[in-house]
């Protein structure tokens, strides 16, 4: 295991490398301009915008520019955003607090979620509760989260006016109220994407478990005189853990990155529309920046998830 | 309208006999922008009407200002404002030397008075302008506000080095120089018409941005920490998403401003922000509500809020494309130098123009936020030159282009000559446009000319991207249709966009505003006189020549004309205008008890 | 972890065991059936699944055929009848330019599920591989298939499709004619995102079942890699495979509508059903049955598609005994 862990991790370095090679390629070769918005106002002639591009090296060959990316990460620059001349870094540093606390507390919703009711159903084939929570689970990844965000806002919001749902970063209050105002304003987006997140997931759980506990071992549990919880905690839910490990590492670097629609809706100030702005004006340096976060965490997770299979089920083998 | 006719209804106005009002109506009529109307006033003589009260007697006290803009600002210095929300967030802190209220007057900020020829701010011979400064005003940090920076903003924009935004509002002039301490004067290269083009520049500090001139210039940690003369200090910036100022106490306008603290929030589309305004009342202020008005009147019901509709001069229109985009002539489509088989035909543009109903386009898609034009200098009334109909008819569509020899083919689609009338049509995504384009092909079918619709993302459209086909200054479609920013009031700078000599082409790198390649000998003449016509009333006979040529010749179509719609909550009073940044006027607003 | 027990419940252990005895036992022919015929049989017992199956192609045939039937135009402007709730006229009611919601729905229906499940079914079979590829072997080819999962699963969805429009459309255009090529580059760039987890899935099913004795038993039997694979590993790991493939049909839908939102996919005027589901949700207070509609026909889609590979799983398992 150490051996595979040493390989893997050596291997990470050269393959974040080439993931960064076509990233910056594709970022480089996608048509758009972040200037062109001065192309809309009469006031500005185009030598200005010609030489505002000259001066951020936008004309220069895509390999030039690379490289000069690649110098300045390795020194810890991590570039200048070309729409709003902040240092790159510390435009992401100032949304990471926010995302995690949305983005990640719905995450963490979801598993709380996906886990109990997947779990339950599949101890439970066809009864009741399954089937309700299968179609609740159909109709939630059934429903793009522009609209459900807009049907919880227009309920909680504007017929009930129990929610405010505008976010705000700042929120002015000290202390239990601040925890108070920090709640009313995350529950809508963080239950929009986590019941999202959960509906997808439970299925998978259902799923999994399914296989699991038909199978012989179980049986044996149970006719041991096991306590069914006992069987299902015990033996159940760890063999059936691996397809659940995949999925929550493949989706747990989208917290850096995905969401957009939510945090759009919502006014979230997160990375997820940190980058969809950039990536509509074309802001190079941001758009980088933050993918190739993305893929640190990508590579990272994985990576986490592979270690995991072993110890899940112990006759996975790495030679 | 003649030029004596012209100086007769001045003079009627100076004298009471007609109301300043209907002079500006009937000139509204012609094509020509309120604010251009008022500005012709005062430059001969008539005087201002008075502005709106200003109630409250003490300075503070009005409790927070929360505003939404669905695009939030990324930048605060107003040199580099790229786009117009750019210059909304720096118009919190800095101020220009006067501002357009809602009617198109100017109306003196920073400047002590507006020059004219009566007080002798402007020269006789238009070669100069002199501004008087107002005296005790003082930066942020306590310096005084004196000519020297207005002296340095013009240094500032104009070095190509700093590449800033403002440099083309400068343009003409060929030196700024200071008086004393409270004069400035700005000396033209050759005597202009256009001498308030650089007033609405936001100020600068020079002791602050004197060391980052030049390529230095997006160095400046003032860029993001911002001191300025207006009304609020810089508290908090975290770009694209909020923006925070507290009250400045040492403002140099009395009882203003109102507000204690001001919050700036970014973000999000346009409907969420409209219903934050007008349905949940969790903002006093909406900006830019480019939503459909029919579901903004159903958020008005809940009575929270109220939207305003500020006359400006942004006009929505179809370009038509004199060039030919199928067509490769020296390696380039769309080339100046190509004229287009099928739009080049009079008949055909003109039965494209009947074909517009713009009736139900405002009915029923625009609402209160775009208003019927027929004129591309705008119009928000009905018409009074004879030659400029606002029609729509798809008989009279059909008459015409059978008259012209176009016959429908089997499929429907006319025909003359071999060449089908089918046309390209693209314009940028937006959900509004898109409803326009699907009236627009419906009427059009009727008459047998087929539409092929094309939506383009706005960044790509809009972008200046050379290796890009979709842009718009390519324009490798026969017909695109966006709205053209009527910011300054000043339409001269605006007509460029028929000069042959602005033909949009490779040789410029699609760069200039003749994207339509418009080419009419007329035309330049017209505009070249008037690049030079002093007198304003001779100015202004001959802008509204050449809008009636443009018109007449369907060089472009309008749509409709675009009034700035903003949400409004609480009980705020705001003079918003429609030619300037909506925050422009911020000073002034209050929130009734 | 699948396959625990013997491999066939017809086997007797014992009786395999002992020693042949003399007494022949004349055994009754058993009629030979063909694998497929046989899973078709276990399919047809899974009720829920039928009747997946059955309203998944009517659906299908609605909406290939209903427009010729139901002959209202899908962008028939009409001012007076704006945002009417449902009538014999307009089965569905009307959009806000009094467009027929049905008309709609059937045309872009056409889109919407083939666009559902052509990107369902690339993803799937190109996850499918190559997470069986990877899940079988080991070390370089394991670790170059990973890098370049983990490349697709950091690329941006957005630059990456202006690149590829910009790339390919014209040429695409020009060889199978505008509505083709865009369809194919939109099931092209949906599927080109979706196979990642399911990859990730498989290889990692893979994993755990290529240590199994049934595995073990098949390898000391000579049977090849492939073979292991295909006969008995693949059938066992379909489990979340199935579930990746309903969630996917409903994501494709979606992403088309993010797609033409950003004016990337078909064009603005053509009406799928995420499309109409974005036009509709402003409106939601007004005229929640504009919305209602492509709500549904989505959500029907999804389910059936779900029952289907339920049904699938069971009658593909061969562990159960139906």
């Amino acid at each position: 295991m150490g051996h595979y862990l040493l390989r893997r991790l050596l291997i990470a370095l050269p393959a974040l490398l080439g993931i960064s090679v076509v990233l910056f390629t594709v970022l480089a070769l996608a048509p758009g301009d972040p200037f062109s918005e001065m192309a809309l106002n009469p006031n500005v002639p185009p030598e200005v915008q010609a030489n505002l591009r000259k001066q951020f090296g936008l004309d220069d060959p895509i390999w030039q520019r690379y490289f000069r990316w690649l110098l300045a990460m390795l020194q810890g620059d991590w570039g200048f955003s070309f729409i709003s001349r902040i240092d790159v870094d510390k435009l992401i540093l100032s949304r990471v607090p926010v995302t995690l606390a949305i983005i990640g507390a719905s995450q963490v919703l979801a598993l709380v979620i996906a886990l109990p009711v997947g779990i339950y159903s599949a101890a439970r084939p066809y009864s009741w509760f399954d089937r309700i929570a299968s179609t609740l689970a159909f109709i939630g990844f059934s429903l793009p989260t522009f609209f459900t965000g807009l049907l919880l806002i227009l309920l909680f919001s504007i017929k009930l006016d129990w929610l405010p749902f505008v976010y705000r970063a700042d929120l002015a209050a000290t202390g239990w109220d601040w925890w108070v105002q920090q709640i009313r304003q995350s529950a809508m987006p963080v239950a929009v994407l986590g019941f999202f997140q959960a509906a997808g997931w439970t299925r998978y759980v259902r799923s999994a478990t399914l296989d699991v506990i038909r199978l012989d071992y179980v049986t044996t549990a149970r006719s041991k005189g096991l306590h069914e919880r006992a069987v299902i905690l015990k033996h159940v839910v760890r063999n059936a853990m691996i397809p659940v490990v995949t999925l929550v590492a493949l989706t747990l670097p989208q917290v850096f990155g995905g969401a957009v629609v939510t945090e759009q809706i919502f006014r979230v100030p997160g990375i997820g529309s940190l980058l969809i702005d950039a990536i509509q004006r074309n802001d190079l340096p941001v758009v980088m920046a933050v993918t190739f976060v993305l893929s640190c965490l990508v590579i990272a997770f994985n990576l986490i998830a592979d270690v995991l299979y072993g110890w899940l089920d112990p006759r996975i083998s790495y030679r | 309208m003649q030029e004596d006719v012209l100086r007769a209804l001045v003079e009627e106005v100076r004298t009471g006999r007609t109301e300043r009002r209907d002079f500006v109506a009937r000139l509204a009529g012609l094509g020509l922008s309120a604010p251009f109307a008022s500005l012709l006033l005062a430059s001969a003589g008539v005087a201002q009407a008075q502005p709106a009260p200003y109630k409250p007697t003490r300075r503070g006290g009005g409790g927070p200002l929360k505003l939404l803009f669905w695009q939030g600002p990324t930048l605060l210095n107003p040199h580099f404002g790229i786009g117009a929300k750019d210059q909304e967030g720096s118009a919190l802190f800095y101020e220009p030397l006067a501002r357009y209220d809602p009617d198109g007057n100017l109306v003196p900020v920073l400047a002590a008075e507006i020059p004219s020829r009566a007080n002798g701010g402007i020269a006789a011979d238009g070669r100069s302008t002199t501004w008087k400064l107002k005296k005790g005003v003082r930066w942020h940090d306590g310096k005084p506000f004196t000519a020297d920076d207005v002296v340095f903003n013009f240094t500032y924009a104009t070095d190509i080095a700093t590449a800033a935004t403002t440099f083309a509002q400068y343009e003409g002039i060929a030196a700024a120089t200071r008086i004393d301490a409270e004069t400035v004067r700005f000396e033209f290269q050759k005597p202009t018409p256009l001498w308030h083009r650089s007033v609405g520049v936001a100020l600068v500090p020079k002791h602050l941005f004197e060391t980052f001139g030049g390529t230095r210039s997006r160095d400046a940690p003032t860029n993001l920490r911002p001191i300025g003369t207006g009304p609020y200090r810089f508290v908090d910036f975290k770009p694209g998403d909020l923006l925070r100022g507290e009250i400045n106490r040492d403002y140099h306008a009395t009882n203003r401003p109102h507000f204690d603290t001001v919050e700036l929030k970014g973000g999000g589309d346009a409907t969420s922000a409209a219903r934050a305004v007008l349905q949940t009342g969790e903002y006093d202020f909406g900006w830019n509500l480019q939503v459909e008005d029919e579901v903004l009147t159903r958020m008005e019901a809940s009575r929270r809020g109220r939207v305003v509709a500020c006359p400006s001069g942004d006009v929505e229109m179809i370009q038509v494309n004199h060039a030919d985009p199928w067509t490769e002539v020296d390696g380039e489509r769309s080339s100046p130098k190509s004229r287009h088989p099928v739009l080049s035909d009079g008949a055909v543009r003109e039965a494209l123009t009947l074909l517009l109903d713009r009736k139900s386009i405002q009915g029923f898609v625009y609402g209160r936020a775009g208003v019927a034009t027929p004129n591309f200098l705008n119009n928000p009334a009905r018409l009074n030159s004879p030659n400029v109909k606002n029609e729509f008819s798809v008989e009279r569509a059909n008459a015409v282009l059978d008259a012209a020899g176009w016959k429908r083919g089997s499929d429907g689609v006319r025909e003359k000559d071999g060449r089908k009338l089918k046309l390209l049509f693209q314009t940028s995504i937006n959900s509004v446009r898109q409803k326009v384009q699907n009236i627009y092909k419906q009427s059009c079918a009727k008459a047998g000319i087929e539409l092929e619709l094309k939506g383009v993302t706005a960044a790509v459209f809009f972008s200046s991207d050379l290796a890009n086909p979709d842009t718009y200054g390519k324009f490798l479609a026969d017909l695109q249709m966006y709205a053209v920013a009527g910011r300054p009031p000043d339409p001269g700078v605006f007509m460029q966009w028929f000069l042959s000599s602005q033909a949009t082409g490779k040789a410029n790198k699609w760069q200039s505003v003749n994207r339509g390649r418009w080419r009419n000998d007329d035309y330049d003449r017209l505009y070249r006189a008037s690049e030079v016509e002093l007198d304003p009333v001779k100015r202004t006979a001959l802008l509204i020549e050449m809008n009636d040529l443009i018109c007449r010749e369907h060089a472009v179509i309008p749509v409709v004309y675009r009034p700035s719609m903003y949400g409004l909550g609480r009980q705020l009073v705001a003079p918003l205008s429609g030619w300037d940044t909506a925050l422009s006027s911020i000073a002034e607003w209050y929130a009734e008890a | 972890m699948a396959g625990s027990t013997p491999a066939s419940a017809t086997v007797d252990p014992l009786a395999a065991a002992a020693p042949p005895v003399a007494v022949p036992v004349a055994a009754r022919p058993r009629a030979s059936v063909s694998p497929w015929a046989e899973a078709w049989r276990r399919f047809k017992r899974h009720r829920l699944a039928v009747l997946g199956l059955v309203v998944l192609v009517l659906m299908i045939l609605l909406v290939a055929f209903g427009p010729l039937v139901w002959r209202v135009q899908i962008n028939d402007i009409d001012f007076s009848a704006r945002l009417k709730t449902p009538t014999a006229t307009h089965p569905f009611g009307t959009d806000d330019l009094g467009q027929d919601i049905f008309a709609r729905v059937l045309y872009g229906g056409r889109i919407s599920l083939a666009v559902g499940l052509s990107a369902m079914l690339m993803a799937m079979v190109v996850g499918v591989t190559i997470g069986a590829v990877a899940g079988i072997s080991r070390g370089a080819v394991d670790a170059a298939l990973m890098w370049l999962t983990d490349l697709f699963l950091s690329l941006p969805l957005l630059p990456l499709l202006l690149v590829l429009t910009y790339l390919f459309r014209d040429a695409l255009k020009g060889a199978f004619g505008p509505e083709v090529g865009v369809f194919m580059l939109i099931v092209v760039v949906i599927g080109a995102f979706g196979w990642m987890p399911v990859a990730r899935l498989v290889r990692a099913q893979f994993f755990s079942l290529r240590e199994k004795e049934f595995v073990e038993a098949a390898r000391a039997l000579g049977a090849s890699v492939p073979r292991q694979v295909v006969r008995h590993i693949l059938p066992n790991s379909l489990g979340p495979v199935i579930v990746a493939g309903t969630i996917n049909v409903a994501a494709a839908i979606i992403a088309e509508s993010t797609l033409s939102f950003l004016g990337l996919g078909f064009p603005p005027d053509i009406p799928t059903w995420g499309r109409i589901l974005s036009d509709a949700k402003e409106y939601l207070d007004i005229a929640p049955h504009w919305a209602i509609f492509p709500g549904t026909a989505i959500f029907l889609a999804v389910l059936c598609i779900n029952f289907v590979g339920d049904g699938l799983r069971d009658a593909l398992d061969p562990r159960r005994v139906l």
